[in-house]
């Protein structure tokens, strides 16, 4: 179990002048979700398309299965399933003949490996007459998984696929996706959404190209130094410049109708804080202290990198 | 080889689940052979000409009426002043100035000789040659009629003549029809089979469906056969479907060998596909294939030698059409269709075209790329 499914070592890849990735090594073990969760822009579509073979890194190696993603593409184009950030499977076909389009390149059937996307392929299957252009950003994410998965890959990439797609249906997603990890196979996913990392095994934050840290979701919360308080009140804008100038404070970040401040164990009491922010003429001043979310420590991680 | 076959079968769903494909593919040759072929004749009818007759005797009537009868001219104007005529010609209203002047017939009897003057609109060439043809057969006609009327038949059997008779060969009634149709035949063969493989893959890429595709371990040799054999057959279907529609509708003679017509069609397409897959394995999007296509087209069918003759290009014009894929096939076309060439007569441009078909699709595959 514990035997490395996925090894990236010193990875960099350029767009011209742009450095996409810089110099990433990771280790993703069998049977693992690993997510990566970073803004856009940070390098992960890159990373996922040297993982898939799809271009070729400028430096460092990666393997997959113990294959080369350069040297050996071609074995791993047959264990792989890559579910691409954009939506990429034939709009004109009926959700029936994409399933089995990509079941028969792959030199299977629908029926062989029924038992592995029948949770999914059961809830797109009273539409399997429609083409896959009219069905709902939802169910097209499903349907991109089932052809993902039809070949029953050891290794599944996907590439942001919960962008774009309604609240309720990223959550089913997520829940196929932690039961695809009975079937033992390794699932790497990229989400710009924080509050997916913790449904992850473990999660690298990346940005810039870099990564920032890898680690299980409930130690990146751990790991977090300072005390948090969600702050409200009726001025929200003024709310966030006002508490920024408040001295002691380490950093103050919108989330929702909330600021979260941030600020290290000195004493500091709400009391101060709510006067202070009465004093400044705010109204209906609501302090209370909160748990940090990996969102929290993403955002406190990519301000001491900078 | 199976996964070749699931390709075509899924490019065959696409193409017939384009609502416009069968439109496309029925109607537009039928169009296009009933408008072209009717449309581009180089044959000159009703050609416009002013008459002023300053002689007005019977000799000049007999001019005028000889030009009359002629089915290629209409008298529409008369008068006696060059300038009216001239105003005419300006306005478009007449093609053509024949100009009789005064003491015509007088100088016949008397001189042996008389002069008249045509004046042709040369703002087409082409047709001004033509106008220009037509009206000096006239003049020699009346010229011959002259000959018999004024000489003694003594005189006449004892001057010399060379008679020159002349036969129309591959096209006896000089049918333009018959010479346009294996032609436009190519036309249209060419930009089904070039648009649509064009189009194709750079369709996948824009659509985004090719990144899919490239993780699959489909081999690319694989992929390109799969999505150029639905086009190869289509293309093929359409030729034979042109050539029922020229047998029935125009009664176009086929002297030569069907085998042999789609024999050379079978190559010449997979000329124009190699070229439309590489256009798309180098543009990204469809709009960049299909101008980057169009001009190609365009210089390809100008140069064919459908509208103008290759013969009459100037040297380097007619060493740049050695490239010109479509300028061989019509060639073997008019040869196979008209003259009933065999294998052995096109042997030169079916070799030259399975050398262009080798050589273009082996670029493209080269070209073609899974990885970037």
């Amino acid at each position: 179990m514990e035997n490395p499914s996925i090894i990236v070592r010193n990875i960099s890849r350029s767009y011209g002048s742009v450095k996409a990735l810089d110099d990433i090594s990771f280790e993703i073990l069998k049977g693992e979700l690993f997510g990566f969760i970073g803004p856009d822009g940070a390098g992960k579509t890159t990373l996922f398309r040297i993982l898939a073979t799809l271009l070729l890194p400028d430096e460092g190696t990666a393997s997959v299965e113990g294959l080369d993603v350069v040297k050996d593409f071609k074995k791993i184009r047959k264990i792989l399933g890559y579910m691409p950030g954009r939506f990429s499977l034939y709009m004109d076909l009926s959700v029936e003949e994409n399933l089995s389009f990509y079941a028969t390149i792959f030199g299977t059937t629908i029926e062989e490996n029924y038992n592995l996307i029948k949770d999914i392929y059961r809830q797109i299957e009273p539409f399997k007459k429609r083409k896959a252009g009219q069905l709902s950003g939802g169910m097209k994410q499903k349907l991109a998984l089932c052809c993902a998965l039809i070949h029953k890959p050891a290794v599944i990439f996907l590439d942001e696929p919960t962008t774009g797609v309604d609240a309720v249906s990223r959550m089913e997603f997520w829940e196929m996706l932690r039961r695809l990890k009975e079937s033992n196979i390794t699932i790497m996913v990229s989400t710009p959404y924080m509050d997916e990392a913790s449904l992850c095994d473990r999660v690298a934050l990346i940005q810039d190209g870099k990564i920032m840290k890898i680690s299980k979701p409930d130690e990146i919360v751990a790991d977090y130094r300072h005390e948090l308080w969600a702050v409200r009140s009726g001025r929200f804008f003024e709310l966030l410049s006002d508490l920024r100038a408040y001295p002691g404070i380490h950093s103050v970040h919108a989330f929702g109708q909330a600021a979260h401040v941030a600020f290290d164990k000195s004493g500091m009491t709400a009391e101060d804080l709510r006067k202070y922010l009465i004093n400044n003429r705010h109204k209906d001043v609501v302090i209370e202290e909160i748990k940090p979310t990996i969102e929290d420590c993403f955002m406190e991680l990519m301000s001491s990198e900078k | 080889m199976n996964t070749i076959l699931f390709i075509i079968q899924k490019e065959f769903i696409q193409v017939f689940r384009n609502r416009m494909m069968l439109p496309i593919i029925f109607v537009v040759p039928l169009i296009q052979l009933i408008i072209l072929v009717h449309a581009t004749t180089f044959e000159m009818k009703n050609i416009k000409v002013s008459v002023i007759d300053l002689d007005m005797s019977s000799s000049s009537r007999k001019m005028i009426s000889k030009f009359e009868g002629s089915p290629f001219f209409i008298v529409s104007h008369t008068s006696f002043s060059d300038k009216e005529a001239q105003k005419e010609m300006k306005k478009g209203n007449v093609d053509m100035i024949l100009h009789i002047p005064y003491g015509f017939e007088r100088r016949l009897v008397k001189e042996n000789t008389a002069k008249v003057q045509v004046i042709i609109n040369a703002i087409n060439g082409a047709s001004a040659g033509l106008i220009n043809a037509y009206s000096m057969m006239i003049i020699l006609d009346f010229n011959r009629e002259l000959l018999v009327e004024f000489l003694s038949p003594a005189m006449l059997a004892s001057t010399r003549n060379i008679n020159v008779s002349t036969s129309y060969w591959y096209n006896p009634k000089l049918n333009y029809k018959t010479y346009m149709v294996p032609g436009i035949l190519c036309l249209l063969v060419t930009i089904i089979a070039f648009l649509l493989s064009g189009m194709n893959i750079v369709r996948e890429k824009e659509i985004g469906t090719i990144e899919q595709i490239n993780v699959t371990p489909i081999r690319k040799v694989q992929f390109i056969a799969g999505k150029l054999l639905p086009f190869w057959i289509i293309a093929l279907f359409e030729l034979a479907f042109g050539l029922i529609i020229g047998k029935l509708l125009f009664s176009i003679p086929i002297i030569g060998s069907l085998w042999l017509i789609f024999l050379s069609a079978a190559v010449y397409i997979f000329v124009i596909l190699g070229f439309g897959l590489l256009i798309s394995t180098m543009t990204n999007t469809q709009q960049q294939s299909m101008l980057v296509s169009f001009f190609f087209m365009v210089i390809f069918i100008l140069m064919s030698g459908l509208f103008t003759s290759i013969e009459s290009m100037p040297v380097w014009a007619q060493n740049l059409d050695r490239i010109n894929p479509i300028a061989y096939f019509i060639r073997i076309m008019r040869m196979v269709m008209l003259k009933g060439s065999d294998f052995h007569d096109i042997r030169d441009s079916f070799y030259s075209l399975v050398v262009y078909a080798l050589a273009i699709i082996s670029f493209a595959v080269w070209r073609y790329r899974k990885v970037t």
